[in-house]
């Protein structure tokens, strides 16, 4: 075999062994969506009930929370941006980041000071990279979230929140996450974490508007209750972005590996017609040579 | 007297625990025990921890270890909202 056709050979071969691979990928990919999408279904009563109890509270008009208040000038804005720890996930990591670099210039633009936060080593390798300040950064959840990690960055961020902006504290808190829409659509987008907005957009639209709240009988007192609520309203709205985040992080990657099959299968077509091409010249030359060779031994016998 | 009875739910932040009808409901707030029964007046408390029971309408007895959170009761729908909860 010539020398051409076994380095198509090879090639073919590797390509072959990669589209192995990322086949692999592209369906564990596709079962992991569902595991995750389970799990973003599965965390939608308690944070429909935080929101639920959160609005009837917040109806109950005379109370007042720090979480709730807008301050008079917003000098610091946290920026907290939601990635993956790992790759393979086509654009997936640089949307997200994207999305928050357009929210960091917005900011700036009001005068205010962006301060970062990351979660998922994608983002914190980003801003290392670019030698950007990191406030906090948490990694090594970002496929399966736990509560437990959404109250740890909650803690954080409400202690920055509690802090005067003087002493490194912020004004406000910005969540930038990738959204799920399904399997094919992910978008990222940011919110607005605190000050809160009560009533959720997504909320509003998909729920039917609860005509009035009733006059609640707080227990011990509403300023207790408010304090036990808010903070784990915050909490579950942090741990329903990293949910959304792992599921459209699969669904990204899914689409990545589908993609990166795809083009195996078109390169192991193209070095099969090469190596054809090759093989079929190679014949050719041998029986040009051979039929050269006869002409040339009929001539010289002739000749005699 | 199918509209005398509470509508419960008991739901940890990543999952729902449990949720049926009920007769009463028995949780620990941090003022005490209170106890539930339909018609009740709206309510939000804060849990203390430890054991909610509710009677189902069947009248068995079900408890549920809820580790902080709250308690809302409204129109006859009760809310158990924790950080981790679990059937015992």
């Amino acid at each position: 075999m010539g020398a051409q056709q076994r380095v198509f050979r090879q090639k073919i071969r590797s390509t072959q062994s990669l589209r192995k691979i990322f086949k692999a990928m592209e369906l564990i990919a596709a079962s992991r969506i569902q595991k995750a999408i389970g799990r973003v279904r599965a965390a939608g009563p308690y944070s429909s009930a935080l929101t639920r109890a959160v609005s009837a509270v917040a109806t109950h008009s005379d109370v007042e929370h720090t979480l709730t208040s807008e301050p008079e000038t917003i000098r610091r804005s946290a920026v907290v941006v939601i990635s993956a720890d790992s790759g393979f996930a086509g654009a997936y990591a640089s949307n997200v980041v994207r999305e928050a670099e357009e929210l960091v210039s917005l900011l700036r633009e009001s005068g205010k000071e962006p301060v970062l936060y990351a979660v998922g080593r994608k983002a914190v390798t980003y801003y290392t990279f670019r030698e950007r300040a990191l406030k906090n950064s948490w990694e090594g959840f970002s496929e399966t979230p736990t509560p437990e990690d959404a109250r740890r960055i909650g803690e954080a961020l409400l202690a920055d929140f509690g802090t005067d902006a003087d002493d490194g504290g912020i004004d406000e808190i910005y969540l930038v996450y990738t959204r799920f829409v399904n399997t094919v659509t992910q978008r990222p987008e940011y919110l607005r974490l605190l000050p809160l907005e009560i009533v959720d957009e997504e909320e509003a639209e998909s729920a039917p508007q609860i005509e009035a709240f009733p006059l609640y009988e707080f227990e011990p007192d509403p300023e207790s209750v408010l304090d036990a609520l808010l903070p784990r309203y915050v909490d579950s709205r942090i741990f329903t972005a990293l949910l959304g985040a792992a599921a459209s992080y699969q669904a990204a990657k899914q689409t990545a590996m589908k993609t990166a099959t795809d083009n195996a299968d078109d390169l192991i077509k193209r070095y099969t017609r090469l190596a054809n091409t090759a093989r079929q010249a190679e014949i050719t030359q041998e029986l040009t040579e051979i039929v050269g060779g006869a002409d040339a031994l009929a001539a010289s016998a002739s000749a005699d | 007297m199918a509209e005398n009875l509470l509508q419960v739910e008991v739901v940890a932040a990543d999952a729902e625990v449990w949720s049926g009808q009920a007769r009463r409901v028995v949780a620990r707030t941090s003022e005490g025990e209170i106890g539930i029964l339909p018609r009740h007046e709206p309510v939000l408390g804060v849990i203390a921890g430890g054991e909610v029971r509710i009677i189902t309408s069947e009248g068995e007895e079900i408890r549920a270890n809820a580790d902080g959170g709250f308690l809302s009761v409204d129109q006859d729908h009760v809310a158990i909202v924790a950080d981790r909860a679990q059937l015992v």
